[in-house]
């Protein structure tokens, strides 16, 4: 495995491409997470100190919200909210199963509650040397749930539709391959430097020619995607 | 087929497809019924357009809704619980029994380890200093004293609810920790299993001999029943997820993790529930004042119950 897409087969038949999340935004998912649990429990006490109920009934309430907190946040909110919590939406990530379905309760408690070992022996060291380890960068509750943390939207390097030039066939046939790269060289030119885009264009030389291959090839894509003049 | 013919033949689809994944998602149903139809025309669109290699762009869009729709139409009901009442009276009793051996020797580690050290401290009663800090050990002497104040004075309504709450925060926390950090080999939960038959033993030898042996025991036995043996539980699922680790048999560590795990949080969703009713006997009834005879009879009663439930229940074949 040489990227991070992971291929999920339906049973219709069809290769659906996951792409798995590292490291780097989990934890700053995790650290926001952090924060906003550490936010609540500091304004619940700041509220039960106003009303001067941070003792006897209050601080028993108290103690069973933090408790919840701290064990069922992250639950609640992967299985309520499309399997991501304020953090992971935050950082645009998602937990799935491994067939990329939905995260359900067993799996959500699982996967968070083995945060524990996770963190062992200290600072979630196990947890990252098995991210690291692993071609999916699962952590070990991830490995016990069958869940991975993917990205939940789409890629951000959007194309550009090919611009409205006059079709021109190639001088000679291309196969299937040579035509998927002239189509995708149109359709990311113009999110390419100038010289970028020329120097990609220079390539080809024998199909884009010298004179403006840029141009050429471009009107090429526009004639292989099927547009008339 | 050519990209353009292909896009302006599927576009009016996928947006009609991208339009009833967002109403779906709002939680608006209207269009629900045309969802598996659109979604495998879509996948075979996906199909088709990678085969052919149109164009890397449509192939990312298309692979998206396709993700987007495999994720709404294959959810599992999430609402559907099978009822707190079954699972008390049959699933969790059962997954106790399943684990037997695990649960008869960790058992017997814990309270052959608490004897063995409640021995050794009657012979030797410097040896709980060794263990026990000397502050901590003269706090629990005045906590249990027989004349003392904290044994005599009533406890309020209001300071019952504040430790009810604390032994939810604190009790279920060590038994989600014990089960999660089994997963270490089993290192972890031993660890904590070990840890506590000593601490037990030892505290229990000190208070005897000290003449508290009636606050004492007339306190614990009534919660005892069900937090010694729901943490020696989470215990037992935490060994499950080590033991797997471990010695994973015929399949891979990863696989046998997994079916480990599946099989062993019934016991610690069990234990949880079993620890909020120990927070419940611990706070509101341990520190009543009653006669320590009516207290041994509850709490022997609290065992027996427990040894029948988990021994018992759910034993018949109707499922």
């Amino acid at each position: 495995m040489i990227d991070t897409i992971r291929a999920v087969e339906t049973p219709e038949g069809v290769d659906l491409a996951l792409r798995v999340a590292g490291p780097v935004p989990r934890a700053l998912a995790f650290g926001v997470d952090l924060l906003l649990q550490g936010g609540i429990a500091l304004g619940l006490q700041i509220a039960l100190g106003v009303l001067g109920a941070f003792a006897g009934l209050g601080l028993g309430l108290y103690l069973i919200g933090a408790f919840g907190l701290l064990w069922f946040y992250p639950v609640v909110f992967e299985v309520r909210a499309h399997g991501q919590t304020p953090g992971k939406r935050l950082l645009g990530l998602r937990v799935v199963q491994e067939n990329g379905t939905p995260i359900g309760w067993p799996g959500s408690v699982l996967r968070n509650f083995l945060l524990v070992a996770d963190f062992l022996p200290l600072f979630y060291l196990a947890g990252l040397v098995s991210m690291v380890a692993d071609e999916s960068f699962r952590r070990l509750g991830d490995l016990a749930a069958g869940t991975l943390v993917v990205y939940a939207d789409a890629p951000h390097a959007r194309v550009t539709p090919i611009p409205d030039v006059t079709p021109l066939a190639p001088p000679f046939p291309l196969t299937l391959e040579e035509q998927a790269a002239v189509i995708a060289f149109a359709e990311r030119a113009a999110s390419l430097s100038v010289e970028r885009t020329a120097e990609l264009a220079a390539i080809p030389r024998a199909l884009a020619g010298v004179d403006d291959p840029s141009a050429r090839l471009i009107a090429h894509a526009a004639y292989l995607v099927g547009r008339t003049a | 087929m050519k990209l353009a013919a292909f896009e302006a033949q599927g576009r009016a689809r996928w947006d009609r497809f991208a339009a009833l994944l967002a109403a779906l998602e709002r939680g608006d149903g209207a269009g629900a019924s045309e969802l598996p139809a659109l979604y495998r025309q879509v996948c075979h669109d996906l199909a088709l357009a990678r085969e052919r290699q149109l164009s890397g762009a449509l192939v990312a869009e298309l692979n998206e809704l396709a993700l987007f729709g495999h994720r709404l139409l294959y959810q599992a009901r999430t609402g559907e619980w099978r009822g707190l009442g079954a699972f008390l009276a049959r699933d969790f009793p059962r997954a106790v029994r399943g684990e037997w051996r695990l649960v008869l020797g960790l058992h017997a580690l814990f309270y052959g380890l608490a004897l063995a050290l409640a021995v050794l401290a009657w012979a030797h009663p410097e040896l709980i200093y060794s263990f026990v800090d000397p502050a901590n050990v003269s706090e629990i002497e005045s906590m249990y004293d027989p004349s003392g104040a904290i044994a005599t004075e009533p406890r309020g309504a209001e300071a019952d609810a504040t430790m009810f709450g604390y032994y939810i925060w604190n009790n279920v926390s060590i038994a989600f920790r014990t089960y999660a950090s089994g997963l270490a080999l089993g290192v972890g939960t031993l660890v904590s299993v070990i840890f506590n038959g000593l601490y037990f033993g030892l505290i229990a030898s000190h208070l005897v001999r000290e003449g508290s042996a009636q606050p004492f025991f007339s306190f614990v036995i009534g919660h005892s029943a069900f937090e010694l043996t729901a943490i020696l539980l989470s215990g037992v699922a935490g060994m499950r997820l080590g033991l797997a680790v471990l010695a994973p048999g015929p399949r891979s560590r990863v696989s046998a993790l997994r079916a480990a795990a599946r099989s062993s949080l019934p016991i610690t969703a069990g234990t949880a529930l079993m620890l909020l009713i120990a927070a419940g006997i611990e706070a509101f009834w341990s520190p009543r004042h009653v006669p320590a005879e009516v207290k041994y009879a509850v709490g022997a009663l609290l065992w027996l119950l427990v040894a029948l439930w988990l021994g018992a229940a759910g034993r018949s074949r109707a499922d």
